[in-house]
């Protein structure tokens, strides 16, 4: 494998180019040139600090810093689905639930990949599993925050006619079905998406970057094959479990819908 | 038939009793909590107390088995489905109540975006009697409804009454708590009741 290395010298003429963006916002009264220049400096501070963090995993090889690294993703990964939402489910639940749903189906799925196709020695060595559980965790969470806030704006947008059901003697399952049913539809709707339109409308990330570090192009779509695999297949576990979580916590024993149990996302 | 006591929920606290084959009006302001009422004893809200039916307590049994019996009808009916014949389970039991309600015998497969304000209550009404529940809490069932209907769903009701159902009928029309009810139960906005024979 060949590929070109970068210094970091190498990386201040492409900056330039958010130097322009910033000029471009200040002479047409964007007012984007605070949020710019945040921006940029939080990914650069975020990405080198990410691949000092990998180079250290990488050479520790340790279950325990492995394991440490993949809950504090998770962690990111359930504290953006709550930000994503508009109205949120009671106390702990808002973070709990995303995050163990989160945990449970990227864990998995990354954890079969593993375990059965790439099989490397040790079994969590972390150049192979935080990469792909980073992958499977990005697409699952949007699936899971898609899910949840389609689900808890239906449930109120809905309210009456749940209610109805219930007063007719519907259980409480019968009753939220319809909304359920469209909330797991847009949860799944972002990964069919682009599952259609990859290799003709973009080229996925991981590809171009192997295909950059010198692997053969058809290499590197099996490769993807297997990720986009993998992410759907974590996305449905997710977004299902999530789904039918929290229908469950904004209904009871009693068969009740109990949206006083939602509040407000501000 | 159906006991009440020691029923709370917010601010309202309240005890009595109906017996098979009454027919009891509720009255009271506007905002008061009669709705409040009629769903706490369906079981729609959490709310405090013990509500029986024939002796029997509500948590003895799961609660859509209990709303079986003891059915709410709301005063704007929320539907589910897109068409009216989706809400019933076997439109042929509906019919007659449709055409007694002079509801459009064809309407099973109209949607129900077509439906008039009162025309949707009326179906409501059918979809919630042919539970044939013991006891009906009609949450102004005839808000919607101009005289001829509202005299057609009061003798419906009244049958349903002769036939042994209990029913609580919430009303802002002093005439009609009169006509259907044999008592009326006045909620205060303390949200305490006290009966009036009529």
């Amino acid at each position: 494998m060949t590929y070109i290395p970068l210094a970091y010298g190498d990386l201040i003429l492409p900056a330039l180019l958010v130097v322009m963006d910033g000029v471009l916002s200040l002479v047409l009264h964007l007012k984007l040139e605070r949020q710019l220049a945040v921006a940029t400096v939080r990914m650069v501070v975020q990405l080198v600090l990410v691949g000092y963090v990998l180079t250290f995993l990488f050479a520790a090889v340790s279950p325990l810093w492995t394991a440490l690294a993949a809950f504090v993703m998770v962690l990111f990964a359930s504290r953006e689905i709550v930000a994503r939402q508009k109205r949120r489910l009671p106390g702990i639940w808002s973070y709990g639930l995303g995050a163990s749903c989160t945990l449970l189906a990227a864990g998995s799925v990354t954890m079969f990949a593993l375990l059965t196709e790439l099989r490397p020695d040790p079994w969590y060595h972390p150049r192979y599993a935080l990469p792909l559980l980073g992958m499977i965790l990005g697409n699952t969470m949007t699936g899971i925050s898609l899910g949840l806030d389609v689900l808890i704006t239906g449930l109120v947008r809905e309210r009456s006619a749940i209610e109805a059901c219930l007063a007719l003697g519907g259980t409480r399952y019968q009753a939220v079905l319809p909304v359920v049913r469209d909330a797991l539809r847009s949860g799944f709707t972002p990964i069919m998406n682009s599952m259609a339109a990859i290799g003709l409308v973009s080229l996925p990330g991981m590809m171009t970057g192997q295909i950059l570090a010198g692997v053969a192009p058809v290499d590197a779509a099996k490769y993807q094959l297997l990720i986009m695999f993998l992410i759907a297949g974590g996305t449905g576990l997710g977004t299902l479990a999530a789904v039918l979580g929290g229908a469950r916590l904004l209904t009871d024993q009693r068969h009740r819908l109990r949206l006083d149990r939602v509040s407000s996302g501000d | 038939m159906l006991t009440v006591s020691g029923l709370k929920r917010l601010h309202i606290c309240v005890s009595f009793d109906l017996r098979g084959g009454e027919c009891v009006a509720l009255q009271g302001p506007s905002g008061v909590g009669k709705t409040l009422l009629l769903r706490s004893i369906a079981d729609l809200d959490p709310n405090e107390g013990a509500v029986k039916l024939d002796g029997k307590l509500r948590e003895s049994m799961p609660a859509p088995a209990w709303r079986k019996q003891v059915t709410y009808l709301a005063a704007e009916p929320g539907w589910w489905s897109d068409t009216v014949r989706e809400h019933f389970t076997a439109w042929d039991d509906a019919l007659p109540l449709v055409k007694r309600l002079r509801l459009p015998e064809d309407c099973a497969s109209w949607p129900i975006q077509r439906l008039s304000t009162g025309e949707r209550q009326r179906l409501a009404l059918v979809r919630g009697l042919v539970l044939q529940s013991r006891v009906l809490l009609l949450d102004e069932p005839t808000s919607a409804l101009d005289a001829a209907s509202a005299a057609a769903v009061e003798s419906l009701i009244a049958d349903r009454v002769k036939q042994g159902a209990s029913v609580i009928w919430s009303t802002h029309d002093d005439a009609q708590a009169r006509r259907v009810g044999s008592r009326i139960l006045r909620m205060s906005t303390g949200g305490r009741i006290e009966e009036e024979l009529t």
